[in-house]
């Protein structure tokens, strides 16, 4: 059983809900997948061992052998190389990797250089409770995809699985989500959460993935969300309420479930009910 | 012309209530969403649209089935696992790359160009706005994001403005690159939070990989006064000023139901702070050697 926690919006709550579920189920693995701003461990403490990079294949031009033909630039479609009359010029950040200037290249005078964009680490303690997997893009990278692809390669199949995924809705958030088997989706009572909420529930149908609704610093039951809710036949899974003591352990780093056992038990119920859906669908 | 971007590492620290303010502070300004992901600049500065330009994200590839040998070089030439068996290209995986029409040996794959989303230019009340839509499950953030900065460019040299101010994404990948690309002063808006201390270093380790001169923002530091201590040290140390050091206040939520910004609706400990901190971030500007770097 997978599941991502997402939200469009940033800051609504995500590795809040992402760490304490995982805390609340026995055996759960936790995975953060925010690999650009990867935060699960501030919560958690593990200490962690390097497992694994992510890889990527990066143009090495041989300038011997260029001839300055331009047949590379015309073939990239993301504008990573640029081809002056004496010389060529690469842009890192916007190549992906496709291979195309390297067959493109009449002289051979490319070849693919390996480039390490990330890494993944695991908690070096077999017995943690979770086993935290998180990926981490190196500074100054800009593909998260590959990054996140590498870390839901080292996972561990079979057992209860708590995704933490970047905001947004764009390309690392879709790496995230697919194969997943179930989407929350954590969104505060605002103007904003709710647009984003939107957004993102567009992105989940798209996908196809059965998805539900954490509202999160909730002050009052028939807001804004629970109106979008009811009328799009969304199930509100759980309301986690706008609270001092929630906030304080949060900057600190402590997980509210370790200072408040009845959200424990609120938790484990939330990721049983998710299962026996799935059992029924 | 300056550009100064607004950025934050992680998100909901407060960039938007603090980019909106700004515009509504701002003389002659030209304001840019470049969230594109999940943009909300709008919400408050209620634009009214003036002109829409298509935006065309990476041209995704089609194979014509009728003309295929199934030779399946596409396939293996493919990085990104987008061709599955049946020869159908996963729209999702496809990355526009164009590899495999090179490779095909029966001209059987084109690619074809898609409308992706929308760049917007509007007017609000507080000068003109450049915002985008990005259609769900498109995969050019970045790409959009210079779009929507290009067109942010033209319209502040036609209308010879003084300032871009930039609502940028959360993060450290591809669409804060594209933002912060050419900016001359990045506006971090951090939190006294575990979370936003880690981030805020992130994101500072990236403005300095670029070359970004960077000041910060202390958003809601009363939650944690010992955390917002912490990161006035460790901005201390790293020689990064912090400019501003705004109070937990609900009125940033209550403006944004009115549709309006934090500085208009009504004056405060919060709104004092936050015209504090534009003066400040002015003055900040004003040092700044004028430069206008090409877009790419």
């Amino acid at each position: 059983m997978k599941i991502a926690i997402a939200s469009g919006k940033g800051g609504t709550g995500k590795t809040t809900v992402a760490v304490n579920l995982a805390l609340s189920i026995p055996d759960a693995q936790l995975i953060d997948c925010d690999v650009e701003e990867p935060n699960c461990n501030l919560f958690l403490n593990k200490e962690l061992e390097h497992i694994a990079e992510s890889i990527i294949t990066a143009p090495n031009i041989d300038e011997e052998l260029c001839t300055h033909c331009g047949k590379c630039s015309e073939m990239c479609r993301f504008n990573a190389i640029a081809t002056l009359p004496e010389k060529v010029l690469l842009f890192p950040t916007l190549c992906h990797s496709c291979g195309g200037c390297i067959l493109a290249c009449p002289e051979n005078a490319i070849s693919g250089k390996e480039k390490i964009t990330g890494i993944i680490n695991r908690s070096s303690n077999k017995k943690d409770h979770p086993m935290l997997y998180e990926g981490v893009l190196n500074i100054g990278e800009s593909m998260a995809s590959p990054v996140i692809t590498e870390l839901k390669r080292s996972i561990e199949p079979g057992i209860p699985t708590i995704i933490d995924s970047p905001p947004g809705t764009g390309c690392p958030v879709m790496t995230t989500l697919e194969d997943t088997d179930h989407c929350i989706l954590v969104t505060e009572p605002t103007p904003f959460g709710l647009h984003d909420l939107k957004l993102a529930v567009k992105m989940v149908k798209i996908m196809n993935i059965p998805f539900g609704v954490i509202i999160n610093r909730s002050e009052q039951e028939n807001c804004i969300i629970d109106e979008y809710c009811n009328q799009e036949n969304i199930e509100v899974l759980m309301r986690i309420p706008l609270n001092k003591r929630i906030a304080e352990l949060y900057s600190d780093g402590i997980p509210f479930v370790e200072e408040m056992p009845e959200w424990k038990e609120r938790f484990t119920n939330l990721f049983e009910r998710i299962v026996n859906k799935k059992e029924l669908a | 012309m300056k550009e100064l971007v607004v950025i934050s590492g992680k998100g909901g620290t407060g960039k938007t209530t603090i980019t909106a303010s700004f515009a509504a502070m701002a003389q002659n300004a030209v304001i840019a969403d470049c969230d594109v992901d999940a943009p909300n600049l709008h919400l408050v500065l209620r634009p009214r649209i003036v002109e829409t330009n298509p935006f065309y994200g990476m041209d995704k590839a089609e194979i014509c089935l009728d003309r295929c040998i199934k030779c399946y070089r596409c396939q293996t030439a493919c990085k990104f696992n987008a061709i599955d068996d049946d020869l159908i290209v996963n729209q999702h995986k496809c990355e526009g790359c164009g590899v495999c029409e090179y490779v095909c040996n029966s001209s059987a794959i084109n690619m074809i160009k898609s409308r992706s989303g929308d760049v917007h230019s509007s007017i609000t009340d507080h000068g003109t706005m450049v915002h985008a839509e990005l259609e769900i499950g498109e995969e050019a953030s970045g790409k959009l994001v210079s779009a929507v900065k290009e067109r942010t460019r033209s319209i502040a040299l036609e209308n010879k403005a003084e300032l871009i101010i930039t609502d940028g994404p959360p993060g450290t990948g591809c669409p804060v690159l594209a933002t912060i690309t050419g900016a001359d002063l990045a506006l971090i808006v951090t939190e006294p939070s575990l979370s936003g201390m880690h981030d805020l270093e992130r994101v500072l380790q990236v403005t300095e990989h670029f070359d970004i001169p960077s000041i910060v923002c202390i958003n809601k530091y009363d939650i944690n006064e010992k955390n917002a201590g912490k990161i006035e040290e460790f901005c201390n140390e790293r020689g990064v000023e912090v400019v501003g050091k705004l109070p937990y206040d609900p009125s940033p939520n209550m403006a944004m139901r009115e549709e309006t910004t934090v500085v208009e609706y009504r004056k405060n400990v919060l709104s004092e702070g936050v015209k504090a901190l534009w003066e400040r971030v002015v003055s900040e500007l004003d040092q700044k050697e004028v430069t206008l770097l090409p877009t790419r």
